[in-house]
C-alpha cells in the first residue's frame, strides 16, 4: 500500500512552490484573511492564549483546521520532505494511540467542515474516508494499524496542513513524543523529540525569565478535551521556504544574505504560526497543530493599517528576539523598506485589516 | 551543589549534583576518569555493607586520567575496568539484566557517559529518582552534527568540524537527553567560508 497523490490543482487550488523557482504567492482574496499576529504597534513575548472557537466568516479562524489555496501545494512540498529526510516525522512506541485521537479528530472535523472535499463513513470500527483534492479513497479499521499505509499520525498529517507535536503528559510536565514537523521554523523533531517541556523551549530567550513557560505550562496542563485554545507567533523568513530546518539550514542560510531593497517585498515574508492546542480523548495526549503561512511583505503592505504597523514592530523590536528569530542582520534594511509604507498615522487597536 | 564550576546555561542541560549514599539491596556504578574520586569518597560516607552489595564499571577519562586502581582498592563485590565508554555500556546491558528494580545507580565522571548511561538505564523503565549523577573531570562534550546526524566525540573546540560531513559547526547550549548529545550547527550556512577562530571552550 502507498499514499498516491492525485493532486486536483483548479481555480482554487494553486499550483506553486516552495522551493527552487518558489512561485509561491497569495491571491488578492488570500491576502485579506492573512493572520496578521500584531494587534498594536509594538511587540514582546506573552502567552496571548484565547479559545480557539469559529471566528469571522472567511477569515482563517472560521473553521477548525483551516483549508486555503495553497493547500495541495503545501501536502506536496511535505512529500518532497519526507523522502529527503524520514526522520521528520517520528513517533516513540507509546505514542500510537495519540496518533489514532489526531486522525478521528482531523477527519470527523474537516468531514463536518468541508463536505465538499472531504467525507468519512463509520460502521463500528470500519471507516470509510474520502479526500477529493487529494484523490484519496481509503476504507481501513480504525485503531488497526495494518490496514492503512502508515501510521496514523503520518498518514492524517501528510493530508493535513501545519505541523502537528503530540504531548504525552507525565510527571507533571509535557513530553513532545511523536510529530510530523516540515514546516518549521527552524527546531529539529529529531534533537527534540522526547524532551519535556521546559527542555525543548530552553534555547528561547528571554521568555523563561519572565515565567512564560512556568505559567504556559500550567494552563496547558488544565486543557480539558473539546475546549482547543490558540495562539500566534511569528518570525520572518527569506523566501517562501515552508521547511526552514536545522538540517538543511547550509542550503537556505545564504538565501538571508541576498536580500536588496529592490528583491525585498517580494523575497521577505512574514512567517505567522496559527498554534492550536487540543486535549485528546483516549490517550489524554495534547495535540499541538503549528500552522505556517507565508506573506510576502509587498502583498502585506497592500492594506495601509498593516504596513505601518509592521514598520514600527520591526523598527523597535528587542535586539534579542530579532536575533532568536533569525533577522537581526537584515532588521535595518527590513525597517527601511517597510518605512515608505509608514505615514506615521496611528493605527486601530487589533489586527484585522479594516476596523 | 555540582563540585564542577560550569558557566551560566540552558534550561535543558542536565543539573549535577554530588553523590549520596542511599538505602537499596544493590549498588550500581558507573564513572570515568576523575569520577573515581567520587566513588570513593561515596564509599568512605556509606556504611561498610554497601561494598559487598556493589558493582563498579569504570573507564579512564576522555583526557587520559586513568585512577583504576583506586577503584580495585575499594574491595566492591565486583568492579570491571573497560576499554572505553562503549565497551562499558556493553557491559552495562548485560549487568542491567539482573539488576533488580529496587537498585540504586550512581553515574559519575563526564557529561559524555553520565549521559548515554542514564539512556540506556532509562529506557529499561528505571525510575530517574534512583538514578544519581556527579560531574568529575574532563567537560568536552559529545556533539550531535544536527545537519548530518553524526556524533562527534569529546568536543573541545567552538567551533570545531564535524568528523562526518566536515562542516564548521557552534556548540548550541541545548542538549538532548535521548541521544545524550549536544546540538552542533552549522556557523557558516550564511556566510560561506566565514569561521571565526576556534577557542578552547571545554577541558
Amino acid at each position: 500500500m502507498s499514499l498516491d497523490f492525485k493532486y486536483g490543482f483548479d481555480d482554487f487550488f494553486r499550483d506553486e512552490t516552495f522551493v527552487d523557482d518558489f512561485t509561491y504567492r497569495n491571491s488578492p482574496q488570500n491576502i485579506r484573511r492573512f493572520p496578521f499576529p500584531f494587534d498594536r504597534d509594538d511587540y514582546m513575548y506573552s502567552v496571548n492564549m484565547e479559545p480557539h472557537v469559529p471566528g469571522r466568516k472567511g477569515s482563517v479562524f472560521e473553521k477548525t483546521f483551516d483549508v486555503d489555496e495553497h493547500y495541495l501545494s503545501e501536502m506536496r512540498d511535505r512529500a518532497r520532505v519526507l523522502a529527503a529526510d524520514p526522520l521528520r516525522c517520528q513517533s516513540l512506541p507509546h505514542m500510537t494511540l495519540a496518533g489514532w485521537d489526531l486522525l478521528e479528530l482531523i477527519m470527523e472535523t474537516k468531514a463536518r467542515e468541508y463536505p465538499q472535499w472531504f467525507s468519512l463513513t463509520k460502521d463500528g470500527n470500519r471507516w470509510h474516508w474520502i479526500n477529493r483534492p487529494l484523490g484519496i479513497d481509503q476504507k481501513f479499521t480504525f485503531l488497526d494499524e495494518s490496514t492503512l499505509p502508515y501510521g496514523p499520525m503520518e498518514y492524517i498529517t501528510r493530508q493535513t496542513q501545519g505541523d502537528f507535536t503530540l504531548q504525552d503528559e507525565r510527571e507533571g510536565t509535557l513530553w513532545v513524543d511523536a510529530g510530523m514537523v516540515t514546516t518549521q521554523a527552524d527546531w529539529s523533531l529529531d534533537f527534540n523529540i522526547g524532551m519535556n517541556f521546559h527542555e525543548w523551549h530552553a534555547p528561547v530567550p528571554l521568555a523563561h525569565e519572565k515565567g512564560i513557560f512556568d505559567r504556559a505550562l500550567k494552563f496547558l496542563l488544565k486543557l480539558q478535551h473539546g475546549s482547543p485554545v490558540r495562539r500566534y507567533n511569528w518570525t520572518m523568513t527569506v523566501n517562501p521556504l515552508l521547511d526552514t530546518a536545522p538540517e538543511t539550514y547550509p542550503e537556505w542560510g545564504h538565501m538571508r544574505t541576498a536580500l536588496t531593497q529592490e528583491n525585498m517585498g517580494n523575497m521577505m515574508h512574514l512567517r505567522v504560526e496559527l498554534q492550536t492546542l487540543y486535549r485528546l480523548p483516549r490517550s489524554n495526549a495534547i495535540l499541538f497543530d503549528i500552522r505556517a503561512y507565508l506573506g510576502k511583505f509587498e502583498e502585506l503592505v497592500q492594506v495601509p493599517k498593516w504596513g505601518r504597523r509592521l514598520h514600527r514592530v520591526v523598527r523597535d523590536i528587542h535586539p534579542d528576539l530579532a536575533t532568536y528569530k533569525g533577522f537581526i542582520r537584515n532588521r535595518d534594511a527590513m525597517a527601511l523598506w517597510l518605512s515608505k509604507y509608514d505615514d506615521g498615522a496611528p493605527t486601530s487597536p487589533g489586527w484585522w485589516p479594516e476596523d | 551543589m555540582t563540585k564542577t564550576e560550569f558557566p551560566p546555561s540552558i534550561i535543558s542541560r542536565p543539573v549535577y549534583g554530588q553523590l549520596a549514599p542511599r538505602p537499596g539491596a544493590f549498588h550500581l556504578f558507573v564513572a570515568d576518569g576523575e569520577g573515581a574520586e567520587a566513588v570513593v569518597e561515596l564509599f568512605d560516607k556509606a556504611d561498610p555493607s554497601l561494598k559487598s552489595r556493589a558493582h563498579i564499571l569504570y573507564t579512564a577519562g576522555p583526557n587520559g586520567t586513568d585512577q583504576w586502581d583506586k577503584i580495585a582498592a575499594l574491595g566492591a563485590n565486583q568492579a570491571q575496568k573497560a576499554a572505553s565508554i562503549p565497551t562499558l555500556l556493553f557491559r552495562l546491558a548485560r549487568v542491567l539484566q539482573d539488576t533488580p528494580m529496587d537498585a540504586q545507580i550512581y553515574l559519575t565522571g563526564t557529561e559524555g557517559l553520565m549521559g548515554q548511561a542514564e539512556r540506556d538505564v532509562m529506557a529499561l523503565g528505571f525510575p530517574h529518582v534512583d538514578i544519581q549523577k556527579e560531574h568529575r573531570g574532563s567537560t568536552v562534550r559529545r556533539v550531535q552534527c544536527v545537519h548530518c546526524k553524526g556524533i562527534t566525540e569529546n568536543v573541545r573546540m567552538d567551533p570545531f568540524q564535524c568528523s562526518h560531513c566536515g562542516l564548521h559547526l557552534f556548540v548550541r547550549d541545548h542538549y538532548s537527553r535521548r541521544l545524550a548529545a549536544f546540538q552542533g550547527v552549522n556557523i557558516d550556512a550564511e556566510d560561506k567560508g566565514q569561521i571565526p577562530p576556534a577557542v578552547e571552550r571545554f577541558k
